[in-house]
């Protein structure tokens, strides 16, 4: 499929920073005109996958954090959050609901959020090297409502 | 982000507004929690009616401070959630808990 646009972007793993993050993303997906919901959905799980770069991978340096995203024709949008950091040695048992190593007041439910809002999520990880995590979702991009309901 | 604290006897209502993520509810927790372990209140209250924008840590600074006056001997209350928070909250299960208002906002 078509690739449509593409971003990149690079920023150190302060917190103040997951505010910018997911307003970036918001503002590069604005050209699909993506409904209100759609927006907060996408918002949600990159805020989700930003502070996980910095509360785990960067749990205790300041590291960068790489986001990189494209749009296809068909109006999926596909969103890398990478780190170098830590790594996390079992991805499935960091992806069970309310398991966290974030201590008090981490809900461990950042990645149970992003499944709940993307249509995929995929994670690779490798210990000392870093993880990135791959969202993916379409956008019924109103535009193009008519193909939608022929196909 | 901010929070305004209405503070009685019995009761501490917190009018949260903008967006809750990590980095926002550190300040928010501490407000909270100064405020709560400064009294004995029997109720505190989170409104959530300005909030725009909000991430799994708001669910982090719900169950914190339903945990706080658990221990307390008081409790929670959550109230005015927006309609476009509910999708976050509903992951959480917190609205097996007890503590989310039934009643839907009131639409400005």
């Amino acid at each position: 499929m078509k690739k449509t646009n593409s971003m990149k972007l690079q920023f150190v793993s302060r917190s103040a920073n997951e505010g910018f993050a997911r307003t970036a993303v918001s503002g590069f997906l604005a050209s699909l005109d993506p409904t209100v919901e759609e927006l907060a959905d996408i918002k949600t799980a990159v805020s989700e996958a930003v502070t996980n770069c910095i509360v785990h991978a960067y749990a205790d340096r300041i590291g960068i954090v790489y986001i990189a995203a494209d749009l296809y024709a068909d109006g999926r949008v596909v969103i890398r959050i990478r780190d170098k950091g830590c790594g996390i040695p079992d991805v499935e048992k960091a992806m069970e609901p309310l398991f966290t190593t974030g201590g008090e007041d981490r809900a461990g439910l950042g990645f149970a959020v992003m499944q709940s809002l993307m249509d995929k999520v995929r994670v690779r990880s490798q210990v000392g090297k870093g993880t990135t995590v791959t969202l993916e979702r379409r956008i019924e991009s109103r535009g193009d409502q008519n193909d939608r309901d022929t196909e | 982000m901010a929070v305004t604290l209405e503070v009685t006897n019995e009761e501490i209502t917190a009018y949260l507004s903008g967006e809750i993520d990590h980095h926002s509810a550190v300040e928010l927790r501490r407000r909270i929690d100064e405020s709560v372990l400064s009294g004995t209140p029997e109720r505190l209250i989170l409104d959530f009616s300005g909030v725009t924008f909000m991430d799994s840590s708001g669910i982090g600074l719900i169950m914190g401070r339903w945990r706080l006056m658990q221990e307390q001997g008081g409790h929670l209350l959550v109230q005015g959630v927006p309609r476009s928070l509910r999708k976050v909250m509903k992951v959480s299960g917190l609205d097996k808990l007890g503590v989310l208002e039934e009643k839907e906002e009131v639409k400005q």
